[in-house]
């Protein structure tokens, strides 16, 4: 991490933080920082993105603005992790993408949702784009399957590739997760985090909740984002499961309502689309106070790109025996093609960051 | 919005516990009520904003509490640092009702974290607050509001008009604008006067110019003055307060928790001209670190500065400012402003007289000095080894002592002894009653938690009747 105004920002706080412990039933970030006296830029970097953003700390701080010492770890941290996507982006020109990132992640939604359907009416026949296709291979005749593949498979792959080499320099810069009391071994700090990362752990306000909109606790952000996360999921389950039904059943989509693939389809779905609605919910009601204002566009970009891929899902099931399931299932793929090449350069990479963040933690202790 | 024609059942002047708790108690008990904070809302409740766990009783483990700490041991700590200024009677009541204080916090929504290690080691007898005092006011304002408490912020409470012993009305500054507000009757939970250096200037002089307020500037100790000129009987030695050493760099109010410096047992302490003037190894830190505000109060311009060397870094909490440091005493004694020859020769001094010994930051480990007034009687080490720390330290103060006197059910007295008709009174603004001197932690939280619920019981009580 470079040393940034954010990064002196945080290590002002963080001092009064130490000198004062009293959040320390929190979440991981304070007993992180009680092993430490003094904060370098990298290990600021690595408690950043260890912070959930619950808000919890904020509102039990008496040196919360306007004390004269103001101090905002939740907003501070949430500049920082974004400084953490910037600098360890891959390739590093990418890394631009994450200025202005909302409009960078809603333009390109948009740009590839109308290629993919620009691309499909101009290779078909309009009486194939509007016509009625069911049974086996339906899709297939709007769009072929190859082409499907093509296109999802390299971009996703692309992104686990961009987003893994990205945290490999986290996690290297960083220190490699010896910290203080940095131990030897990955496998039971590697299922902690595991742990920690399904359950949300340190979602929770020490198990509480969080604060939501105000300052009392909740623990709806929490909730939805496990519909939101678990809800994606199911939807990559059922993604797999429907390539197994191709290639080692010889069994061709569409599959009916009670299939495998659609029921974990449906349910995936119908959580993404609670789950991205009320997280986009919080943050129109919650308190702007300990938010970075600046990173909003980016948050509401990802939660509505999410939503749309969700919601157009839910609707291709619905239409898919009609004539306007070519359209649908064109607008449907472009939103999961948009995913998947935003994917390295967007929101969705915290979850990679976190996790690394999430293990060094468990690591230290 | 708030109706202040209205003739309110229960009127609590104050914010913090204390005043939050008799407000829930009252309207828990069916009473109309309405809190009159004199801070804005973003700096809501008092000293309680910067406390950090309340002293239970309790006969057996608790989610929160380990082991058990029964009456008689409770008794014993608190007669110890009172050196026997307290109220028996009502220390006892208190301690006994601690045991049911924490559950009705926990009511409140306050959350506790699970026993803790490390800190004071407090995990037996103290609870402490998930998120510390903040996050309770949080949990116990929401409580309030939401049965229908009213609440006023930026409202200061000029005067009670007490009439042979009944509180008639309060004169108040609503954000500026003078009102007065009648009631069944009040309850004071204002805390105490350290907020108000013209008054503490009586006693001190100009010596509260370099004292620091440890909590916050709203104590102006109005409405205690203002009762005790009307005949309430009066409890506490006005002069006194309670104060212990803080990082000089301070700011003058609300600086809480991270200025306090825990440096003293492993350093030397200089005044002024570069002397020591007390024993910094007498006892182990949680007993001694509230005399030293005194001491350094009675110091020339009430400061000191604390001096060690490298190998004390690690034994302490680092202060929220930076220690300041030097390659050599003569360079340290300088950037504190002090006469380097005379620092140095304390230090020559000092390291001379000290006598071999096996060093335990843990334990009393007897490592002394030999011959040297004031002598230093344990964790004494030679400092010689660069660099060389300091830090400036001020008195801050975290309380007053003087207080209204009032009877078990949180009633006030009246000089002639006699108990007013319609006016209690909870936390520090009577904490002077069982607490007239010294200080065990947490015990000012649940003073104002157990006479806030007594005090809110009784008002509403008398307001039915």
């Amino acid at each position: 991490m470079r040393e940034t105004d954010a990064i002196a920002e945080a290590r002002r706080n963080l001092e009064v933080c130490n000198a004062c412990r009293y959040c320390e039933g929190y979440c991981a970030v304070f007993p992180a920082m009680e092993l430490r006296r003094e904060f370098p830029a990298t290990d600021l970097g690595y408690l950043a993105n260890l912070c959930h953003g619950c808000r919890g700390c904020f509102y039990a701080c008496q040196y919360a603005p306007p004390h004269e010492f103001g101090i905002n770890l939740p907003k501070v941290f949430a500049e920082i992790r974004q400084e953490s996507y910037v600098q360890y982006a891959w390739p590093q020109p990418m890394a631009k993408l994450f200025e202005r990132n909302g409009t960078v992640v809603s333009v390109a939604a948009a740009l590839i949702t109308a290629l993919v359907m620009i691309g499909t009416a101009l290779f078909q026949s309009p009486d194939r784009l509007f016509g009625v296709h069911r049974g086996e291979g339906a899709f297939y005749a709007v769009i072929p399957h190859n082409v499907m593949v093509l296109l999802a498979g390299s971009t996703f792959v692309f992104a686990l590739v961009a987003i893994a080499i990205s945290i490999a320099r986290f996690w290297r810069e960083a220190g490699g997760g010896a910290g203080p009391n940095g131990k030897q071994g990955m496998g039971k700090p590697l299922m902690q985090a595991v742990r920690d990362a399904l359950t949300l752990k340190n979602l929770g306000g020490g198990g509480h909740g969080c604060n939501d909109t105000d300052g009392s606790f909740a623990t709806s952000r929490r909730n939805l984002h496990h519909a939101l996360f678990y809800g994606f999921m199911l939807c990559f389950a059922s993604t797999n499961v429907a390539t197994y039904y191709h290639y080692g059943l010889g069994l061709q989509a569409p599959y009916g309502y009670f299939s495998l693939p659609v029921i974990l389809g449906t349910v995936g779905g119908i959580g993404m689309t609670v789950g991205a609605s009320g997280l986009i919910w919080l943050k129109i009601v919650g308190d702007p106070e300990p938010v970075s204002r600046r990173l909003l566009g980016a948050d509401y970009a990802m939660l509505v790109l999410l939503w749309m891929v969700a919601v157009t899902g839910l609707v291709l099931l619905a239409v898919r025996s009609t004539s306007a399931m070519g359209v649908t299932l064109a607008i449907h793929l472009g939103f999961v093609l948009a995913l998947f090449v935003a994917l390295p350069y967007s929101r969705m990479v915290h979850g990679a960051y976190r996790f690394a963040a999430l293990v060094r933690a468990a690591r230290e202790h | 919005m708030v109706d202040l024609t209205r003739l309110y059942d229960v009127l609590v002047i104050g914010g913090g516990n204390a005043a939050m708790t008799a407000a829930v108690t009252a309207r828990q008990g069916g009473a109309s009520v309405l809190v009159l904070e004199h801070a804005p809302k973003a700096l809501r409740g008092g000293n309680s904003r910067h406390t950090r766990n309340l002293r239970a009783m309790h006969q057996a483990p608790t989610s929160v509490l380990t082991e058990a700490y029964l009456e008689d041991e409770y008794w014993d700590d608190l007669l110890r640092v009172t050196g026997g200024q307290t109220d028996e009677n009502l220390a006892r009541m208190t301690i006994r009702a601690s045991e049911a204080a924490l559950p009705f916090l926990e009511e409140c929504g306050v959350r506790f974290q699970p026993s803790l290690t490390g800190t004071l080691s407090l995990s037996r007898t103290n609870a402490f607050f998930l998120g510390g005092g903040k996050a309770l006011l949080n949990a116990v304002y929401a409580t309030a509001e939401k049965l229908g408490v009213d609440i006023l912020y930026d409202t200061e409470v000029r005067e009670v008009h007490l009439e042979d012993g009944f509180a008639r009305a309060v004169d108040i500054n609503h954000k500026g604008f003078p009102e007065t507000v009648r009631a069944k009757c009040v309850i004071a939970s204002s805390g105490g006067f350290q907020g108000n250096l013209d008054w503490m200037r009586q006693y001190w002089g100009d010596a509260v110019d370099n004292f620091v307020i440890r909590g916050t500037p709203y104590a102006k100790g109005r409405v205690l003055k203002n009762l005790l000129a009307q005949g309430v009987a009066q409890i506490g030695d006005p002069t006194q307060f309670h104060a212990v050493a803080l990082d000089a760099r301070a700011p003058q109010f609300d600086g809480g928790i991270v200025t306090r410096l825990d440096s003293v047992p492993f350093s030397i302490v200089v005044n002024q001209h570069g002397q020591r003037f007390y024993d910094e190894g007498e006892d182990v830190w949680p007993k001694r670190y509230a005399i030293w505000g005194r001491l350094i109060a009675q110091q020339p311009g009430q400061i000191a500065y604390s001096i060690c060397d490298a190998k004390s870094v690690p034994l302490f909490m680092p202060s929220v400012f930076p220690a300041i440091t030097a390659g050599s005493v003569g360079e340290l004694a300088q950037k504190l402003g002090l006469d380097p020859a005379a620092v140095e020769a304390t230090v020559r001094e000092y390291n001379a007289a000290v006598q071999p010994g096996s060093f335990d930051d843990r334990k009393l480990d007897g490592c002394r000095t030999q011959g040297l007034t004031p002598p230093k009687t344990n964790w004494a080490r030679t400092i010689d080894q660069a660099p060389f720390i300091g830090y400036p330290l001020r008195p801050g103060i975290t309380f007053t002592y003087l207080g209204v006197k009032v009877n078990e059910r949180a009633r006030v007295l009246m000089d002639n002894g006699k108990p007013t008709a319609n006016l209690f009174a909870s936390g520090e603004i009577m904490a002077g009653n069982i607490l007239g001197k010294g200080y065990l932690a947490g015990f000012g939280m649940t003073i104002g938690t157990v006479f806030g619920r007594i005090a809110g019981q009784e008002a509403a009580k008398h307001a039915r009747n």
